[in-house]
Parts: structure tokens; sequence; C-alpha cells
């Protein structure tokens, strides 16, 4: 009954969101306030009936109700209860009501928090919602309708995959979404525009916020699955540039060129059309996303072409947003005019470089996930493009912006003075070049390494210059510069911090691919396998019983200098349902870095195959990752950018603030 | 491998990174394949993470724990004790599998796009900026220029002569 229900929600919810695309453009293109209020109750209407579908959903699944065939194919009755939530979008179907849901929620807030936006651009732009929410809900309904019931009902279900029994899918997959899905705002309030042909600072102000929740969303969501795979996958690599990797690096890419070209035109009123096409851009990639892990196309395009209703609708929807998007900007952007003039040494010529660079490394990570795909497709030959490929064009493109990013904040608008910014860098490039001859001196090499942590260190002293030279610290009294730095708006902590939050992971990388230290080997109860500073003692071997699985476990004793430093332990689980095996590394972290332990076979002769890895700052690599999203946090919590208040702050107008 | 495809149709999406491993836990190098010396042994490390394991998703061989995989190792390793140098092996195991194998794409006209690709758009991109840069400055130069009739206003007020075109002459 509940799944019937769910589906019958369902299909409300379609109706309503059909409505939601056409009366409000209708009232807008008629310029009938009555037709453009319809906008916001029937989002709200289609959220409730969503959400709605989306708990039925999870109802079934808590309940280990059978008779659904995917309950049957992605559960089992033995499950701790939180992976019977989390299951409940651990498939395809289930997956899609996630998206669908996080949809309905952005349109929905867009609806209760926009009452100050124009009312065109907010019945155009929940119009442009109402559009998409009803193209996945039909690609639900018809393709993926995961309330299909079984007849009879098995009395058991055919279990999660193992791999995805853990925490991380509770986290990972709804942050991922959030961001993806959050894009869809930036992409409708677009719209709007060009279905106006209008735009002026004011939008930009209002698609910020969205647009830097999505990226904060989707920063935390793709940091997140990193560290997954890492402590999951047992060898400890935490990226592999595989085509679901880059398919939600893609949108970030183009989310963070967003953000930062959305602030041209905040303050200057200039490279409108740019921001425009980005907008539509950083959706048509998480759609991309969607289309290239949905439709089986990266197995080999053969998969796809035996089994392609899926695929081919999401190529159909594909073609719709992003074609009608882009002929749409074809069409009305020329009509956008353009604001103020800059110099190319300026704030805004470095914030066009950052765009620069960040769509040359978009567009390198784009043709390198489909040109196989591509090339197979047109002439039936096979080539792979790894992590070589990427570490090269992405690295070599990589560099140049993060060495110009302590750059671009010290500029003024308009016109800037490079060699003034580069004096006030000399500090933090002093302890660049520190830090560099340090790294080189203790660790022997290799020089790139080296240069590549005084480079990180040069990013993180760069985003305090900033700060310090705002505030005025050094140059004048104490207690002035603490009114100003209190006075500074939180954007300019959140660049910051979030520039910062680049060289902390920055720091993390360098250091895991470079110094790493690794050992294999055989051992035997008793054996002792030393690594860096620190021996490991085989101590004793267990088994351990789950809720749904049995597990061998290793144990090792840590000790450094004689001194004990407690145990580590890696283990093997089979899970009986499936048949399958995981490995649960062993993790211990000391300071940022790590000892990560992986246990493989044991053989008759009663040894075991260990991998013991010293990963040096590697979380460094997430935290740098966690402090970025923090830094877009503080620009959110900025008065000027609070959703829903568009008006900017008065209030400390009269302090001294040289902020901006 | 099709069952392997079913696991990662239904599932792969969602999974950033943990998708392409879902075969079985990996544990890659095993300890009977290290070479006893070790500069030879991080030279195969180094060869395996170059090399992909054709029937696996986007794993090198280093990476992977199939028994191809296993194969192609110990494989790499033969051809190093043989004394062959690196690119003598990779281009070994080319004439053997084909272009597939190479986890870094070969430069070559087939795939000039590919490698070009970051090149094209920063020289695309950059010429666009430009181009757009002085399009709207000489754009602004003619809206501020002023006509002659302004310029000859200018000067007769700058002469200190009373306006004659002055709209609050009276």
């Amino acid at each position: 009954m509940i799944a019937e229900l769910g589906q019958y929600a369902l299909i409300l919810a379609l109706a309503l969101a059909l409505v939601q695309m056409v009366v409000p453009a209708w009232g807008a293109a008629k310029d009938d306030a009555v037709l453009m209020g319809v906008a916001a109750p029937v989002a709200l209407a289609v959220l409730g009936f969503v959400t709605f579908a989306f708990g039925a959903l999870v109802a079934v699944y808590v309940t280990s109700d059978f008779s659904v065939v995917n309950v049957v194919e992605n559960s089992h009755s033995q499950m701790p209860l939180v992976y019977k939530i989390t299951s409940t979008w651990g498939n395809h179907e289930g997956s899609m009501m996630l998206w669908v849901f996080v949809l309905a929620v952005f349109a929905g807030m867009v609806a209760l928090f926009g009452s100050n936006l124009p009312d065109r651009l907010k019945a155009n732009a929940l119009a442009v919602q109402g559009a998409i929410a009803s193209a996945f809900l039909g690609f639900i309904l018809l393709t993926s309708n995961p309330f299909l019931r079984m007849i009879p009902a098995p009395a058991e279900g055919r279990d999660l995959n193992p791999v995805l029994q853990d925490p991380g899918l509770a986290i990972h997959p709804p942050l991922l979404y959030l961001g993806y899905v959050g894009l869809s705002i930036a992409f409708s309030f677009a719209m709007a525009a060009l279905i106006e042909g209008r735009i002026d600072a004011a939008w930009a102000r209002w698609v910020r916020p969205w647009t830097l929740a999505a990226w904060l969303f989707l920063t935390l969501g793709i940091a997140m699955g990193s560290y997954w795979a890492y402590y999951e996958l047992g060898w400890g690599g935490w990226w592999f540039w595989d085509p679901v990797e880059n398919a939600s690096l893609m949108p970030w890419l183009a989310a963070t060129a967003l953000l930062h070209s959305a602030v041209v035109m905040e303050k200057r009123d200039a490279l409108k059309i740019w921001t425009i096409l980005l907008a539509i851009l950083a959706f048509s990639l998480s759609l991309i996303g969607t289309f290239l892990v949905r439709s089986g196309v990266l197995t080999s395009v053969h998969a796809f072409a035996s089994d392609p209703t899926r695929g081919v609708f999401i190529l159909g929807i594909l073609t719709l947003f992003i074609g009608g998007g882009l002929l749409m900007f074809a069409l009305r952007a020329g009509e956008l005019r353009q604001g103020g003039l800059f110099a190319p040494v300026s704030r805004e010529g470095a914030l066009v470089f950052n765009n620069l660079f960040l769509t040359a490394a978009t567009a390198s990570v784009f043709v390198g996930t489909l040109y196989p795909l591509a090339l197979e497709a047109l002439t039936d030959a096979k080539i792979t493009v790894g992590p070589p490929f990427f570490n090269l064009t992405f690295g070599g493109l990589m560099l140049p912006l993060v060495f110009a990013m302590p750059f671009g904040p010290l500029l003024a608008w308009k016109r800037g003075d490079l060699l003034g910014v580069a004096q006030r860098l000399t500090l933090a490039a002093g302890f660049a070049v520190i830090a560099g001859v340090v790294t080189a001196a203790a660790e022997g090499g290799p020089v790139l390494a080296a240069v590549a942590i005084g480079l990180a260190v040069f990013i993180m002293a760069g985003a305090l210059t900033d700060i310090v030279e705002r505030a005025g610290i050094g140059r004048v009294s104490a207690p002035v510069a603490w009114a100003r730095l209190r006075g500074l708006p939180r954007s300019t902590f959140g660049t910051a911090v979030a520039h910062f939050g680049v060289g902390v992971c920055l720091i993390g990388i360098v250091s895991e691919t470079t110094w790493s230290l690794e050992r294999i080997a055989s051992v035997k109860l008793g054996d002792t396998i030393t690594i860096g500073t620190r021996d490991l003692t085989f101590a004793r071997i267990e088994n351990r019983a789950g809720a749904n699985f049995t597990a061998r476990t290793a144990i090792f004793e840590i000790r450094s200098g004689g001194l004990s430093q407690g145990t580590v332990e890696a283990s093997r689980r089979m899970f009986a349902a499936r048949q399958m095996a995981t490995t649960e590394s062993g993790i211990r972290t000391f300071g940022f870095s790590q000892l990560y332990l992986s246990m493989g076979e044991e053989e008759t002769n009663g040894a075991v195959s260990v991998r013991v890895t010293w990963k040096p700052l590697v979380t460094l690599i997430w935290l740098g990752a966690v402090v970025m999203a923090l830094g877009g946090g503080l620009s959110l919590a900025d008065r000027r950018l609070r959703v829903g208040a568009p008006k900017p702050a008065r209030r400390r107008a009269a302090a001294p603030v040289a902020a901006e | 491998m099709g069952i392997f495809n079913i696991i990662r149709r239904v599932t792969a999406p969602l999974l950033v990174g943990v998708a392409l491993l879902l075969s079985v836990p990996a544990h890659a190098v095993l300890p009977d394949e290290v070479l006893p010396d070790p500069k030879l042994e991080a030279r195969a490390r180094e060869l395996s993470q170059e090399l992909r394991c054709m029937v696996c998703q986007n794993q090198s061989i280093d990476d992977s724990d199939a028994p191809l995989a296993r194969d192609l190792r110990l494989l790499v390793r033969d051809r190093l004790k043989a004394g062959d140098s690196d690119s003598q092996v990779l281009a070994f195991l080319v004439a053997r599998y084909g272009e597939f194998v190479l986890m870094r794409p070969v430069f070559s006209w087939r795939n000039a796009l590919l490698w070009g690709t970051p090149a094209i758009v920063l020289l695309l991109g950059g010429g666009a900026a430009v181009v757009a840069w002085r399009r709207r400055r000489t754009d602004a130069k003619e809206l501020t220029a002023l006509t002659p009739e302004e310029e000859a206003r200018v000067q007769t007020l700058l002469a200190g002569q009373p306006d004659p075109g002055g709209r609050d002459g009276a």
C-alpha cells in the first residue's frame, strides 16, 4: 500500500511540475500577476508530493518490504537500520529519487525565500525548475520506477553491495546531489534572465548564494567520496581519475569558475554574458555527469547500445536542456548590455585569468573522459586515458592558476598595480622559499616536490596577507586594526579561508604522492615489519562476526623507538548473501599523517600478505577541502549574500573599512 | 565480466571513486612478486602504473588484483630482469595488446585533439578575452568621444566666453 501511495504521489508531483513549468512562464509572458503567483505554491506542492514519495520509498526499505523489486535487489532483513535507510539510494532507481527530491527541495527554497525577487524573474526561474523536475519525474516513472512490485514476494532480499555498506553512503551521495542539483538554480536564473533579456548586478547577488551553497556541498561531497574510496578500497588511493569521479569534478570546476565570475558581475557589472554562459555550462556538466553514470555508456559504448532505454531518455533530457539553454543564449546574449570597463591588470583581469584556466581544466577533464568513448564509437580503436594524462594536463593548468591565486584578491578593481601587489606578497614569498628549502633539506628532494610545497605555503601565506593588509595590521595601532578586522565583510574572510584551504590540500597531495613509504610482505605471527620509524608486529588473528558478515581480523602492535603506540587492525569481511568479500583497512592517524594497513589472502601455512603504507600529511588533502568549504560557508553567511536578502548591509557603512 | 557490469551499472552512479573497484577488494602486488633488487622493483612499480589491466575498469596493473594484472606484472618484471629498458617493456606490451594497454595515451595525430585541448582552450579563450576587451574599449571610446559641436562648445567655455549653446543661458 505504501509503495502504491508513493507512486501515486510521484504521478501527482509530475502533473504539478508540468503546471509549474507552463503557468508561471505564461503569466510572465502576459504580465499576469495571478498566473505568475501560481509558481511558488505549486513548487511547494511538488516538494510535498516528492517528499511523500521519497519517504514512502525509505519506508518500504526500513520495513524490508520484499514485495518491492527494488528492495529485494538492494536490501537484506539483517542489515543494520542505518544501511536499510541508506540503501534506498544505493541503487539506480533510488538515487534518481534522491536527485528529484533534492531538486524539489531547491525549488521549494526559491519559492519560500524568494519573496523579494522580481515577480517575472521568480516566475520564469521556477518555471524552468518545473521543466527540469518534469523531465526527471517522467524519467523515473517511465524507465526507473522504484515502486514496482514482485509477486510472489521472496522471503529474503539480495543484500546491498557490501562495498556500499558503509557510513559513507549516508553522507556522500546526498552531499554530491545537493551540489549537482543546486547548480540547477543558477541555470534556472540564467534562463529566466535570458527569457527577459535583462540582467544586472542584482541578478548576480541573487544567484551567488545558491551557487555558493551548491559549490560548498559539491566540495564536501567530492572530498567525502575521496576519503571513502581511500579507506574502503584497500590500497589507499584517494583519486583515480575514474570517469565517475571526473563527472563530479567537472561541475565543481565550472561552479568554481562561476563563483568567481559572478563576483565581477556583482561588483563591476562586467562579464555578464560569460557568467550566464557559465551558469548554463555548470548545470549542463551536472546533467552530463548524470548521463555518464546512469546510461551505462562508461562501461563501454556497446553496453550502452544493448540496453539504451534509460540512456536514450537521459540523452533526450540532456539535449533538451543543454541545447535549449545554449540556443536561448545564442538568441538573447547579444541583447544583454555590458557594464564596467577594466584594465587587463586588475581584480577583474585576475578573475578572467582564473576563469580561463578553470575552463581549460574543465575542458581537459571533459575531453579526457569522453575521448576514448568517442574514438571507439567513431573508429573502433580503443585507447586508454588514464591518470598520467590527467596529472599532466590538469596539473599543468592548475600550477599557474594557484600561483596567481594570492595576487587576485590584492589587486584593485578596474586598474591594479601588479608590482605593488608583488611587493606586498614579499613576506609570503619569503615563507614559501623557507618552506621549500627546509623541505628539500629535510627530505632530500625531489626538487619539484619541494617547489610545490613552497607554492602551497605561498598560497596559504598569501591568503593571510590579504586579511593582514586590509586590517592594516602592522601599519596602524592594534585597536584600529582590530576594529578594521571586525569590520571586514565575512566574504573577505571566506575568500581568504577558501584560498588557504587550497594550499593545505596541495601540501597533502604533494606529500602523499612524493614521500609515502610502502612495505609489502608476507608475515607470520610474531613477525615484524619496519616502516619509517615504526615497527609493526603481527600480534594475533581473530574471527569476528557482524550483523550480516563474518570477519578475519589481523592485529598488529605498533612500536616506535621502543615505545608502544597501540595497535592497528585490518580485516577481511565475508558477506554471505552476495558471497562477496571486502577489506577493512586499518588506519591510525599520527598528527596529520596516517599509517595504513591492508590485509590480503591468508596462505595455507598461516602467513598473511599485508601491505603497510606510511602516508605523510595525507589527511591534509581532505582537511584542505573542508577548509575550502568552510570559506564557502563564511561567504554564505555574509549579510550581503544572505538568501532572499538582496539588500546590501549598510550597517557598517560608517566604519573605517577599506573593504573590497 | 557480466556480473561486474551489472553491479557497476547499478551502483556506480553514486560512488565517486568507490565504483571502479567493485570487483573484489584489492591487494594488488603480492609479496612473492617483489623483485630482490630494489631499483628494478621501483622501475617495475612505476611501469605498472603506466599499464592498464585490460579486463578491469580503468585500473592499472599496479592497482588491480585480477589474475591478468598479476600475469602482466610478472611479465614486466621478467622483461626488466632480461635487461629491457622502460620503453622497450612498454613497446613489447603495446605490440602484444595494442595501444589500449597504455594508461598514458601516445602523442599521435589521432590523439592530437586529446593532448591539444588545454592549449586550444587557453588560446581560443585568451584570444576571445582580448578581442572582447578591445571591442569594449573602442565602444566605450566612441561613446565618450565628443561630437564636433560639443568640442567647439568646450573650447569657447574654456576660453572664458559666454556659452552660446547653454540651456541655462537665461
